[in-house]
């Protein structure tokens, strides 16, 4: 088969698969008498707790970002990478180490409480808000680093001649950098809070903390009010495309002025003031990001030897569907790992994976029961929701190949699949490896359409360690919880290591 | 047989190349010209990389203007990238020979030794480009270029990236091998003692003008007006 014609197929398929389920939810959608007082409290609290958990992950990534930009010291380079952990870091997880650190018993109520500071509570829009500036933090992190990173050191030491002072620096080199790309991180974290599900089902909950992936999930796992359910999920679709399409406007890439790449000292960061604050916001935004994956190691240890054939099962389950999502995410990433593919893939991040799932539901419905092919179902969304990440790592190494050797490949005559076999997989294979990483790890520690359909017996693991934690039998969920960390750390590294084997390519 | 270009017209935006001419089966041909007069657009249109707007190209008679590069009885030699890196000689070479598979076929081993042993890399098929000299992968380069086995050999400037002395040896083996296996070689080369050195036969491209071979020796013992200013004589 012609490779286009397998870059067809592939995009045929991804449009099907936006188009079917959405398609189902809006004709679902239509036997809907009304928006009830709750679903308004729910598209409130959604955009409420979106714009002040990208408001706060922005705020405090520009002094953490200029700190990390200007210092250097022993372990930067380690904690800049640890900066792009909690991307992978299933949220149950994350939620689990935010508890042992912000919860009631947690490490800083117990330090507290003696002191008679009143009681921390972590369950509502403030826990909320504390787990998503736990996961976006280190993603505007780094995103404004790099435009720190890309100004050229000769503008610093052209500063320093001219006797500039540091608000003029700040003024004419740092503010222009940031007033581009601000806007675009939060924008970015707006849209990824927007679908907040497993963060809202963990810490949010009742009528003053639910968003709408949340109303969605309560609606037909509580109420089995399809109707309802749909209508949400239109609205859902509403709300995130519209603040993608506007996330794309003001997103912009930091490009590099023109300079010859030297590292010059900074003139004007040298007093002890400055260091001092500098040195603050790197151990607090250390504390706040390394603590509860401590506490997660920390708890999870002991419950580890004790975890029940049930957990096993849900691991083995999680696995089976982190593979699952791996192979059918490559599977349309690597036919679509062009500009238009990548737009195409976008749909995977504007597209809410709760109505998605509801979508695949009432497709399934009249053949099949639903919750039998839960896992399934669960695999595909999950590929599908990865894909726009994966095609942002394949594209541009696919299309540096394409461009290097596409005259070579065409004065040798080579076929399409002696192309793909002996040039473009084996020279992929880093991005590729990296890529399947990713997909494995978010597929492992997703807790989002399982939670629609899954029943005890096809539980995965992030559910099972839901589960735990709603019967309270907490030792066990944190172990539960560490041996998913481990799993999802594990898959990640095994398919990036095996991307990596061989001759460099 | 004879390659021909027949009233070509190729075209690259504001840029139009005009070839009309004949190059003998088994000639030696270099294509001078200043940066940019057209002479990688000539190879292109020869190698099948770019279609012309009108014309046709043939080899022994036969139209050849809107086959494949892969097709064509063409091999071409890049400024760079004519080997994969991350596979070794050997198989790069298999690849060269098998394009549909890349699998090795029984009597492969002993064609690709042979050839390697032609270009004086016996031994090194299972080396990566990482390991060889700059002068042993240009014998590799031209190495996939013999197993290829195709009558016309174009040859966009290859040797640029060498020393001196690397480059007059690559262009004494090309013009042995050349000689022995009957090949028509077409060389792009910005130097003067290059075409001297290799060619029998000179083609001048002077801002997308095209003109017929002309002896090498005759040609730059009197150079028409374009190729004096080009060689720096006014």
């Amino acid at each position: 088969m012609a490779p286009r014609a397998v870059s067809i197929i592939a995009a045929l398929s991804v449009i099907g698969l936006v188009i079917g389920p959405v398609t189902a939810v809006v004709l679902r959608a239509e036997a809907f008498s009304g928006f009830r007082p709750a679903d308004w409290q729910a598209f409130r609290f959604t955009l409420v707790q979106a714009t002040l958990s990208a408001l706060l992950s922005v705020a405090f990534a520009v002094p953490l970002a200029r700190a990390l930009a200007r210092r250097d010291f022993i372990g930067r380079g380690l904690l800049v990478a640890l900066l792009g952990a909690p991307f992978i870091l299933p949220v149950i997880v994350a939620v689990l180490g935010l508890l042992a650190v912000f919860g009631q018993t947690g490490v800083l109520n117990r330090a507290l409480s003696p002191l008679g500071v009143p009681e921390l509570q972590i369950y509502g829009l403030q826990g909320v808000l504390v787990a998503h500036v736990f996961f976006n933090l280190p993603l505007a992190t780094r995103l404004i680093l790099q435009g720190w990173l890309a100004i050229p050191a000769e503008q610093f030491r052209l500063a320093a001649t001219l006797g500039m002072g540091r608000r003029a620096m700040w003024r004419c080199i740092e503010w222009p950098m940031l007033r581009r790309l601000v806007p675009g991180a939060f924008a970015v974290i707006f849209v990824i809070c927007l679908s907040s599900f497993a963060v809202a089902l963990t810490l949010g909950g009742g009528p003053r903390a639910t968003t709408l992936e949340l109303a969605i999930y309560q609606s037909m796992r509580f109420d089995f009010d399809l109707a309802r359910a749909a209508v949400l999920g239109v609205v859902q679709i509403g709300l995130a495309l519209s603040a993608g399409l506007i996330a794309l406007r003001v997103t912009s890439v930091p490009v590099a002025a023109k300079g010859l790449d030297r590292h010059a000292p900074r003139w004007d960061t040298a007093g002890r003031m400055m260091v001092l604050v500098d040195a603050a916001w790197i151990v607090l935004a250390a504390l706040f990001l390394l603590t509860p994956l401590a506490m997660v190691v920390l708890n999870g240890v002991a419950g580890l030897s004790d975890l029940g054939t049930s957990v096993w099962q849900s691991a083995g389950h999680s696995i089976l569907v982190a593979l699952g999502s791996t192979a059918l995410c490559l599977l349309w990433a690597l036919p679509l790992a062009t500009r238009w593919g990548e737009w195409l893939g976008l749909s995977g991040i504007a597209l809410s994976p709760l109505v998605l799932g509801i979508g695949l539901f009432l497709i399934v419905r009249p053949f099949a029961n639903p919750f039998d092919l839960a896992l399934y179902v669960t695999a595909t969304v999950n590929a599908f929701v990865s894909l726009p990440f994966v095609l942002r790592i394949l594209r541009p190494e696919a299309e540096t190949i394409r461009a290097e050797y596409g005259r070579l490949r065409g004065a040798l005559g080579l076929s399409g699949w002696a192309w793909l076999w002996w040039v473009f997989l084996p020279r992929l294979k880093r991005p590729l490896g990296f890529g399947a990483g990713l997909t494995a790890a978010l597929s492992m520690g997703d807790l989002g359409v399982i939670a629609l359909f899954a029943d005890p017996d096809r539980a995965t693991l992030p559910l099972k360690v839901y589960q735990l934690m709603g019967a309270y039998r907490m030792d066990q969920a944190a172990g539960a919880a560490l041996l998913l960390l481990l799993l999802s750390l594990g898959m990640f590294w095994l398919f990036d290591r095996g991307g990596r084997v061989g001759p460099a390519a | 047989m004879a390659l021909q270009l027949d009233s070509i017209l190729a075209c690259a935006g504001d840029f139009e190349l005009a070839a009309d001419l004949t190059v003998p089966e088994a000639d030696r041909v270099a294509v001078v010209g200043a940066s940019g007069s057209g002479k990688s657009t000539l190879l292109d249109v020869i190698a099948g990389f770019r279609l012309p707007e009108r014309g046709t190209v043939r080899w022994a008679g036969r139209d050849i203007t809107r086959l494949p590069p892969g097709t064509r009885p063409v091999s071409i030699l890049f400024q760079d990238t004519n080997l994969f890196p991350h596979l070794t000689i050997r198989q790069n070479l298999s690849l060269a020979l098998n394009p549909a598979t890349g699998r090795r076929r029984p009597g492969d081993a002993e064609r690709i030794d042979a050839v390697l042993e032609r270009v004086g890399l016996a031994g090194f098929g299972g080396r990566y480009l990482a390991e060889m000299s700059g002068g042993q992968q240009s014998r590799a380069a031209l190495a996939r270029v013999l197993i290829q086995a195709r009558p016309v050999v174009l040859l966009d400037e290859p040797f640029a990236a060498l020393g001196p002395a690397l480059k007059d040896q690559m262009l004494d083996l090309v013009a042995e091998i050349a000689e022995a296996e009957g090949l028509t070689v077409l060389l792009v080369s910005h130097d003067p003692d290059d075409a001297k050195r290799f060619a029998r036969t000179v083609i001048v491209i002077e801002a997308g003008q095209v003109t017929a071979p002309r002896d090498t020796a005759a040609l730059f013992d009197n150079p028409p007006p374009g190729l004096r200013a080009y060689l720096g004589g006014g």
